[in-house]
Order: C-alpha cells, then sequence, then structure tokens
C-alpha cells in the first residue's frame, strides 16, 4: 500500500525546514509539546480511536483516489500516531512527511465528524501535528510568507498602511462615478458596522469592495471600514500552526471594532477567515464569545433582504447551484439563509448532493490553496470528487460565498472542464440591484 | 497652561450651532460632525459639486478645496486638521493651511498630549517614515508602521522594515528585517519582528516587543533585548517614575507581568494587557482573564472582585492612583468600573472614562436605546441627546462639558458635577 | 485444572471486577481533570442538550451521516454491541453464578435466544477480523492491539457458545471462557475498548461544539 513517503513533493520551506533538524530536537518539541498544550481531547481520541474505517469515505481526498493512506484515520496514523509511538524521537524526514499530509492533504473540513460515531475530530489533531510543524519551523514556503506578512504588517498579502486607505479611497472614487454621493465611511466612530475583508481583496479583487459598497450604499446603511491595521480578517497564521500570530492578528481586529465602537462586524464573503474570528483566535485570546459580535455576509445579506433593503430588477435566470462552504456551514450553520439568499436572487436552484453540512469541501480551504504552487495539483486531483458533484448538476452558474472556494473550485473547474463559472453573493446582488440610471 | 484653561466654564447651556447642516458654499453632502475640544465649533468634510472637498467649520468652508479630504481631528490645542490630496499629492491640512510637503500619502494624524506637535506616517515615492509639523524623517524605510508620537511632542518612533525582503523569501525574513527607528534613526539591531513601540516618560527610551526567532518573543529598550525568552508577549510601558519596563508575557500557557525580564506577577492569567502605570509610578494595572472568559482589572498583581465576559479601555486618574474600565457582555451592557466597583447603570455602548484632573471623578459618554448621555460617577446627566462627544472636566475638576448633537444643533454644556443626578 | 477454574471464579473475578470498575472510575476522572486543566477553552462549551441530541442520532441505527454511508458497518457494530451486552448480563449461567456468590438474581434470556446471540457475536467478531485484513482502508490502520482486542472479545463468545454445547473440554473450555472475559473486562479501561468509557463524551463534546458554537448538526 502507498503511503506520504511515495508521493513527496518539494517544497523549499520543508526542506530546509528539516534540513536543520535531529531526532534529538525533534523529540524535546514534540515532548513539550505535548505535555504544554495537549490535554483530554488528544488522549481520548488517540486512545479510543477503534480503527474502524467508517471516516474513509467522509474525505474527498480518498473518494477522489480511493488510496487507503488519504483517509483521515490514515492522516492521523501517518502523522500523529507515529510520532506518539515514537515518543517523538523520529528522523527529520518523518518531520517532513507529517508536515505535507497536514499542510497539504488535510482541509481541517470537518466532514469526517459526521462519519465518526466516536465524534473524533480529525481536523483538530492535523492542527496539533501542524502546530508542531511550525514549531520545528518546517511550513511550506508560501504559507509561512503569508504568516510572516500577518506577524509584520497585520494582513495577509503584505499590504502597507497607506495601501489600504488608499485603495478604499479609489474604489470609493470608482464607485461614484456609478453610484453618485457614495461613500466608503473610513474609521467613523459609532457606526453600525465595521465591514472587514481579507485583504486579497484589496490586493487583488477591489471589484468585491466596490460590490458590497454599492449593495451597502443603496440599502443606507450606517457603516465603516477601519482606516487602521485590524481590517483584514483573514488569518492565515491559524493554519501554519502559529496561535501567538494568530491571535495579535485578531486581537488587533476585535480591538479595532471596538475602539470604532461599533456594534457588530461584519465579514465579507470568506470562510477560513470566519473561523478564525469566530470560534479560533476568541478562544486562545482568553474571550468565552465574541467580544464584538461577527456576522458573516451570508448571514448579513439575509437579515438586509428580510428588512426590504435590497431590491433587484430580476432574477437571475440561469440555473444556479450551491457550495456550501465548510467554514460558515459546519462552523456556522448558515446553510437555510445562504439558500434563502440565494432563491432570493436566483430563479432556478439546482442542489448538489450531498449538500449543506455534508458538502464536500473545495479541497482550498485550511490553508492549503495558501500552500501554493508546488501543492497546486494535489488539491485538483485530490478533488475529483468535487468535479463529479459539479458535473452531476448539469448547471453552469455556481454560488460560493466564500474566496479560497472559488479559488479551490475554479481550479476544478478548468482542470475537468466542467464548463462552469463561480459567483459571490455580492456578485450576484450587484448584477441585480437597482442601480441608478446611467446618464 | 492646559488648553482648557481658557475654556468658558461657565455653568450653563449654549446651542453653539444652530444648524449643523449649514454650509457656506453649495455641497453635495457633509460628512460626519467633529466638534472642537472646547466644544464650541463644528467641522464636517464639504462635498462640493465638482468633485472638490474641504472643510466646513462652523457652517464655513475653508477658502482652499482639495481633491479628496479625510481623517478630519481636532488637536488637542483646537487647530482643526485633515489629509488632503490635490494634483494626485497628499499633505496635512491646518485650519484650512496645507503643509509645504506633499507626500505620496499620509495617514492616522498624531498630536502631542498639548497638541502643539502634529505628526503623521507619511509614505513618499514608496519610502516610508513620519513627518513632524511638515517635516518629514531624513531617512526613509521600505515600511514604516506602528508609529507614535511622544507626549511632548519631541520624539516619534516606528517600527521600520530595514532590509528587503523579496517575494515569499521566508529565509531572510526569520534572519531578521525589521527594527525600530527614533525620530528617524534605526536600531542598530533586527529583530524577526517587533511591535509595539512605547517612549518613556522622556522621550529618552523607547522598548517594544521584540520576535527573535519564530518562538522566542521577549522586550527590547533601546535594541537591546531582554535574556529572558517568552512563548508570547504583548507591548510594554515605562514606569514614568523608575524607567522599570512592564510587559505581559507568556510562559507555560498563561500569562503574567514581567518587569525588567523577572516575573513581577505570576503567570496564572487566561490574558493579561493593556497594562498602564499610574503617573507617579506607585501602581501597575492591566486587564486580566482570571480564568477563561472571565475579565476584570488586576492592580498589582491582585485582580478585582468582578468580573465580565470582555473588559476594554483601562484608564488612570492623572493623580490619587485611580483606575477605571469599561466591562461588558460581548459588546451589550456596557458598565463602569472604578476603583474595584460596578456602577450601577447598563448600557447599549459607552465611551474611555474621563478622568477630572484632580483624580476627583469621572465622567464617561454613554448610550441607551439610541439616546446618549453622560455620567459622572455613576449619575447620569438628566438630558439625553442624539449623540454625545467625549466629555471634559474643567481644570479645578468640579466642572463637567458636555458636548452633544440634538435636533441637528450643536449643544455645550457646562455641568457641576452635582447637576449629574440621575 | 479445577484450581484454576476455582482461581478463575474465585480470586481473579474479584480482580477482573476491580480492576475493570476502579479502573474505568479512575480512567474516567483523570481525563475529567486533565480536560479541565489543559481544555478549558473547549470544555466551556460543553451543552449537554446538544449532546444528548446528536447522542440520540448516533444511538439509532442509520440515524447519521457516517452510519448511512456505511451499512454493513453500521448492522454489524449495532447488533454487535446490542449482544455484547445483553448475552453476558442476560445469560442464566451467568446469573447463577451470581445467585450462587452473592444471591443477587435478575431475570434471563431464554437459553436458546442467548446461545443465537452469543453466536452472532462470534460471528460479527470474524467479519471485523476480516474488515481488518481485507479492507483496504482498515488494514492500512490496522495494528496488534485492534487484532488482539477484537480477537479476546471473539474467544470469550466462541468459548462460552462451544462450552454451552459440550463440544471439546468442558472443563477447559470454560476456564478458558472465564479467563478470557475477564481479561476483556480488565482491558476495557487501559485499551481501545475504552471507547466503552470515553465514547459517550467525545461525541457529546464534539456535539456541543457543534450544536452551541457552530450552529450546524454533528450527524
Amino acid at each position: 500500500m502507498s503511503t506520504i513517503a511515495d508521493r513527496l513533493i518539494e517544497d523549499e520551506g520543508l526542506r530546509r525546514g528539516v534540513s536543520r533538524l535531529t531526532p534529538e530536537k525533534i523529540e524535546k518539541v514534540f515532548k513539550e509539546l505535548i505535555a504544554g498544550e495537549c490535554g483530554a481531547r488528544l488522549k481520548t481520541y488517540v486512545e479510543s480511536c477503534v480503527r474502524c474505517g467508517m471516516c474513509a469515505k467522509a474525505c474527498h481526498y480518498y473518494m477522489s483516489h480511493k488510496d487507503p493512506s488519504y483517509t483521515p484515520v490514515a492522516k492521523v496514523s501517518q502523522t500523529m500516531w507515529r510520532l506518539l509511538a515514537a515518543g517523538g524521537r523520529v528522523e527529520p524526514q518523518v518531520i517532513y512527511e507529517c508536515a505535507q499530509v497536514a499542510y497539504t492533504e488535510c482541509n481541517l473540513c470537518r466532514r469526517c465528524i459526521h462519519y465518526c460515531p466516536l465524534g473524533i475530530d480529525t481536523g483538530y489533531i492535523i492542527s496539533v501535528v501542524r502546530r508542531l510543524c511550525h514549531k520545528l519551523g518546517v511550513t511550506p514556503q508560501y504559507i509561512q510568507d503569508t504568516a510572516h506578512s500577518h506577524s509584520a504588517v497585520l494582513n495577509q498579502m503584505w499590504v502597507k498602511d497607506d495601501e489600504w486607505p488608499d485603495t478604499l479611497q479609489w474604489q470609493e472614487e470608482e464607485a461614484r462615478e456609478e453610484f453618485p454621493g457614495l461613500r466608503i465611511p473610513l474609521d467613523v466612530e459609532g457606526a453600525d458596522f465595521m465591514y472587514s475583508v481579507i485583504a486579497p481583496e484589496p490586493k487583488f479583487r477591489t471589484q468585491l469592495i466596490y460590490q458590497a459598497a454599492a449593495i451597502f450604499n443603496a440599502a443606507g446603511l450606517n457603516w465603516t471600514m477601519p482606516a487602521t491595521p485590524g481590517w483584514d480578517n483573514s488569518n492565515m497564521a491559524m493554519f501554519t500552526g502559529d496561535s501567538e500570530i494568530m491571535s495579535r492578528v485578531e486581537r488587533a481586529h476585535y480591538e479595532t471594532a471596538q475602539r470604532l465602537r461599533v456594534k457588530r462586524i461584519v465579514m465579507g464573503e470568506c470562510g477560513h477567515a470566519f473561523r478564525a474570528v469566530y470560534d479560533v483566535a476568541n478562544r486562545w485570546l482568553g474571550w468565552k464569545w465574541h467580544p464584538v459580535p461577527v456576522v458573516h455576509s451570508v448571514e448579513f445579506f439575509w437579515e438586509l433582504i428580510q428588512q426590504g433593503r435590497i431590491k433587484i430588477t430580476h432574477k437571475y435566470a440561469d440555473p444556479v447551484t450551491i457550495h456550501d462552504p465548510c467554514n460558515i456551514i459546519r462552523g456556522r450553520g448558515l446553510m437555510d439563509k445562504l439558500r434563502e439568499v440565494t432563491h432570493f436572487l436566483c430563479e432556478n436552484v439546482v442542489e448538489m448532493s450531498p449538500n449543506r453540512e455534508h458538502n464536500y469541501c473545495c479541497c482550498a480551504g485550511g490553508g492549503v490553496i495558501n500552500c501554493g504552487p508546488p501543492f497546486k495539483n494535489v488539491r485538483i486531483v485530490g478533488n475529483s470528487i468535487k468535479a463529479e458533484q459539479l458535473r452531476a448538476t448539469g448547471v453552469h452558474t455556481l454560488v460560493a460565498p466564500c474566496h479560497n472556494c472559488h479559488g479551490g473550485l475554479e481550479d476544478i473547474i478548468s482542470k475537468f472542464g466542467l464548463g462552469m463559472h463561480t459567483k459571490f453573493l455580492g456578485d450576484l446582488i450587484y448584477e441585480l440591484m437597482e442601480k441608478p440610471e446611467a446618464e | 497652561m492646559s488648553f482648557a484653561q481658557s475654556w468658558d466654564f461657565t455653568p450653563g447651556a449654549r446651542v453653539v450651532v444652530d444648524d449643523l447642516g449649514k454650509c457656506s458654499r453649495e455641497y453635495e453632502w457633509l460628512e460626519e460632525p467633529y466638534v472642537s475640544p472646547d466644544g464650541e465649533t463644528v467641522a464636517r468634510v464639504a462635498a462640493l459639486p465638482d468633485a472638490e472637498f474641504s472643510m466646513a467649520v462652523g457652517g464655513e468652508v475653508w477658502e482652499e478645496t482639495f481633491d479628496k479630504i479625510w481623517y478630519p481631528r481636532f488637536s488637542p490645542d483646537g487647530r482643526l486638521t485633515a489629509l488632503v490630496q490635490s494634483a494626485g499629492e497628499w499633505t496635512m491640512a491646518v485650519d484650512g493651511q496645507a503643509w509645504e510637503t506633499q507626500f505620496g500619502y499620509i495617514w492616522g494624524t498624531l498630536f502631542s498630549e498639548s497638541g502643539d506637535v502634529i505628526a503623521a506616517p507619511i509614505q513618499a515615492d514608496g519610502q516610508y517614515g513620519l513627518a513632524v509639523d511638515g517635516q518629514p524623517w531624513e531617512t526613509l524605510y521600505e515600511n514604516a508602521n506602528q508609529v507614535l508620537l511622544s507626549r511632548d511632542g519631541k520624539a516619534t518612533a516606528a517600527v521600520i522594515q530595514a532590509k528587503s525582503l523579496a517575494q515569499a523569501d521566508i529565509e531572510t525574513f526569520q534572519q531578521g528585517i525589521f527594527s525600530v527607528a527614533v525620530n528617524g534613526e534605526a536600531w542598530d539591531a533586527v529583530f524577526v519582528n517587533c511591535w509595539n513601540p512605547a517612549f518613556d516618560a522622556t522621550a529618552s527610551r523607547v522598548a517594544a516587543t521584540v520576535r527573535r526567532t519564530l518562538y522566542d518573543y521577549t522586550i527590547a529598550v533601546d535594541g537591546k533585548a531582554w535574556d529572558g525568552a517568552y512563548a508570547c508577549a504583548w507591548g510594554p510601558v515605562f514606569n514614568p517614575a523608575t524607567g522599570q519596563v512592564a510587559a505581559p508575557v507568556r510562559k507555560a500557557g498563561a500569562w503574567g507581568m514581567a518587569i525588567d525580564d523577572r516575573m513581577a506577577w505570576e503567570p496564572r492569567f487566561a490574558q493579561l494587557w493593556q497594562q498602564a502605570y499610574t503617573p507617579d509610578g506607585g501602581k501597575l494595572a492591566a486587564i486580566a482573564a482570571v480564568k477563561f472568559g472571565e475579565f476584570t482589572v488586576v492592580v498589582d498583581g491582585a485582580p478585582w472582585g468582578v468580573t465580565f465576559p470582555v473588559v476594554t479601555d483601562l484608564t488612570v486618574s492623572p493623580v490619587g492612583g485611580r483606575i477605571a474600565a469599561l466591562g461588558n457582555a460581548h459588546n451589550t451592557d456596557f458598565a463602569v468600573l472604578c476603583d474595584g466597583k460596578v456602577w450601577p447603570g447598563r448600557y447599549d455602548m459607552a465611551w474611555p472614562p474621563v478622568w477630572s484632573p484632580d483624580g476627583a471623578h469621572l465622567a464617561v459618554a454613554v448610550e441607551r436605546g439610541g439616546r446618549f448621555t453622560v455620567v459622572c460617577d455613576g449619575k447620569a446627566y438628566p438630558q439625553s441627546f442624539d449623540k454625545c462627544f467625549a466629555p471634559a472636566f474643567s481644570p479645578d475638576g468640579t466642572k463637567v462639558l458636555i458636548r452633544a448633537v440634538a435636533d441637528n444643533k450643536l449643544h455645550r454644556i457646562v455641568a457641576p458635577v452635582a447637576a449629574f443626578t440621575g | 485444572m479445577h484450581a484454576l477454574y476455582d482461581l478463575a471464579v474465585g480470586p481473579l473475578a474479584w480482580l477482573a471486577f476491580g480492576v475493570f470498575i476502579i479502573g474505568s472510575v479512575y480512567r474516567l476522572l483523570a481525563m475529567r481533570a486533565l480536560a479541565l486543566r489543559k481544555d478549558g477553552a473547549f470544555v466551556a462549551y460543553v451543552s449537554w442538550p446538544h449532546a444528548f441530541k446528536s447522542l440520540a442520532h448516533w444511538f439509532t441505527p442509520f440515524g447519521a451521516l457516517g452510519w448511512r454511508e456505511n451499512p454493513g458497518v453500521t448492522i454489524a457494530t449495532f447488533i454487535f454491541h446490542i449482544c455484547l451486552f445483553l448475552v453476558p448480563l442476560f445469560l442464566m449461567g451467568h446469573i447463577v453464578l451470581f445467585d450462587t456468590f452473592r444471591g443477587w438474581s435478575w431475570p434471563a434470556l431464554p437459553d436458546g435466544a442467548a446461545d443465537v446471540l452469543a453466536i452472532v457475536v462470534v460471528v460479527i467478531c470474524a467479519y471485523f477480523l476480516w474488515r481488518r485484513l481485507s479492507v483496504p482502508e482498515v488494514r492500512f490502520v490496522t495494528s496488534a492491539q485492534d487484532v488482539l482486542v477484537v480477537s479476546l472479545v471473539g474467544l470469550t463468545f466462541l468459548t462460552g457458545v462451544l462450552a454451552y454445547h459440550r463440544i471439546g473440554d468442558n472443563l477447559v473450555l470454560t476456564t478458558l471462557h472465564i479467563l478470557s472475559g475477564e481479561a476483556m473486562l480488565v482491558a476495557i479501561p487501559f485499551t481501545r475498548l475504552s471507547h466503552m468509557l470515553f465514547g459517550v463524551f467525545s461525541r457529546g463534546y464534539i456535539a456541543s461544539e457543534f450544536g452551541s458554537v457552530r450552529h450546524a448538526k454533528d450527524w
């Protein structure tokens, strides 16, 4: 049977990382990690897993390859069990293998929780493996660079302090051509909500900021975007295993909202960012719930529709299907609201199967797409099951309210020739909304 | 003499601007009102026809107009600043006068405590630094952020990028490319990261949190790092009396307070941050989580007896060693905490507490059900408004200046502390 | 052999029950203490209403996605676990022993029914062993301990069935039956069989996270 050792991929970050390791160093760091940070969850999961293999069908990698080394339990057996069995004293090459499994062959999508009768959270175990790899300095180059960016400028894309407000002002100016008097209100204290986005928006996808501003403007909302760092809600440090930087980023995000005295944070259409803000970093920072309530765009659009604040001229005519992003469906239960919004906007919605909490992951999430070009093919061929699922819908438009899902799905669509295009809800609302008459 | 000593503290209420929408020129729209510290006037960005922008101050539009204008802020001495762009170049305008030097971009205006010095981070030709009263640092850097201006206005500092970094070059990054520049001059030492630089009381020393490797956090003072390595650390502060440096540090999964690299408060907190010394250096207070999800204020290592899901805005009195903060439950039910006690009122939102100069009284702007007022020593001013700005005390500490908007008018109320009866 | 039999039904039985009960209680309490000490930011979300709702689904055959997608394992698992509890607890032969030694008695299953159920356990153990060795995704993660614990359960029931049907040397088989049953009891707190102790808590915890934080079902 093949194992991770049979499919290693060269990555500068992993290669250089393991070159500095010795079995003694690995053992020391591993033991400190287990003693310092791991408790009853890891112990229970490792002890009580009965190795039944029921989780195999949960994982899109396994369903795509039908190779037993890709099942959730196999990923744990090739990493954590192996390390535990050796007391952490392993050759550096083993850490290379662990890192490749943990960073590029598991999206932390948590679908396997629906398969394991014992409720074992494989995503958590893989996160511990990532934490170890981070502490050993064995992380894929591209995602590590992103974590460096988070540490230096508190955003994912090395966006400097001036580039952010400058970009917003530029988008505001552009949008005023279409919507006279439109504002992107910067740093307005006491606004109803702070809108936060991920750094790829100002860097590559400014259209999304434009669209959000157009929608909020048309809805007559009292909103603001911060002019300071703390505006980026994304968090790749969460996925490299650098909890300290993860939390520094989210502390800035929450404190920015607190400083602006907003009632809520509304987050753009991103899944992993939502996970970081809503479910992960708040805990590390000591807040049980959210110091400022956090609302994902799907839910926010749903609210606006309920309040009659989004007015569309017509419905989207072509049939669409819905991709349920793990981090806001399994991570926040927004499946019904996502459907209500989509049905409000579209004439014909064709469900894919399985869907809702049982959806297959896009295979880009969990930081996998951020590991960059060396691993691109891993996540594309590792998700042929998603391609089959998409093809079976027979539609050409795919609604996916998550950035990483877009990236992953577009790669799959192109590789498998599915002839589809992906849309954010914001794309659809902007396209369909009432706009001022062009002069 | 502080600027407040020249303000009118005659008790009574005045309408100082009878129509906030008043504007001396035709306009497309007026943006959020900013009220001067003395409460005598209001400034709004005015969008004029033909995509021109300026500031309307008390309804009078500055003579000069700009292509863009943002971030209007009053300095503590009452001057109005705004960041302005003309012909693609940015600078600061102070009371309608633009600085002569222009920049690629300017943001984040800073003021000295008395307001006599105005500074801002700038970018010029892709290089970064600070400009003080229009004068940029002699040396600019590939990046500069986390900027600060000392209280006396004599010094500026920022975290700077000392070396270039190629795309996705994780190796160079981990060798260290960041440092701190003071008045434009960088420390000799470079670190993997530098964060939260802070001046001492006389602006002669700077401390910052640094990361020597991806895992080794510590504090550096004037470029020299402590020996101790910590799992994480938040920003440091100087003791204004002794010059000691205190910073929350993480050890064995819990937070404690290190002073000059020694554990002063043992690591037993789930969180510890926003520490502040009283001005005499006698007490050190911080916000802490005594358990997961239970925050309070800790003074000299001893937690207050009351916890909230969230605590923010720790504020120390100018004299008297008193401490206040805000508690809330996930951004609702705001309460004011003062010297370990909780005031009875609960609010939808509260603004940072303001101490009287003698430390005898505490005032807080609060909002409930969309109506604003000011609470002083636990008692509300009997009138509510559409919006209240930060309250201020008279220099003798006996009267409170309330700056408020109601019915599209700017109200200026000077109320004796005894007038707060609610 | 008689001496061994006497040892097995006497001191060893005491020992086995003692280790099983004290060991289980100790493991549960120790794990709870560990959770409170090290997993505070997670234990804080435990919500029993969500846990019970989820457990109801997982204790229902085909009540969760994992069960529906693995129908063979599901049927085998449910029948196996039901029989695993029913047969030892309600077998006339066992109740008689308790009656004789301790004076405790309770209703028994008809002998014929118990016999069939015991044979079913043996057959399912064989099925589990076959899966371990033949189904690739199971074989990939199977270790000696996994084979051992299934074999131990299978052996206990097989020797019981053989002894009941008087196949082979009755004394040897009965003694073997008792010893393997005792070994199984002792193994519960300290091997994979500890899923009997921890399973409802690990599922209940994740159900709490899904229910109270993530507002999504976990079945």
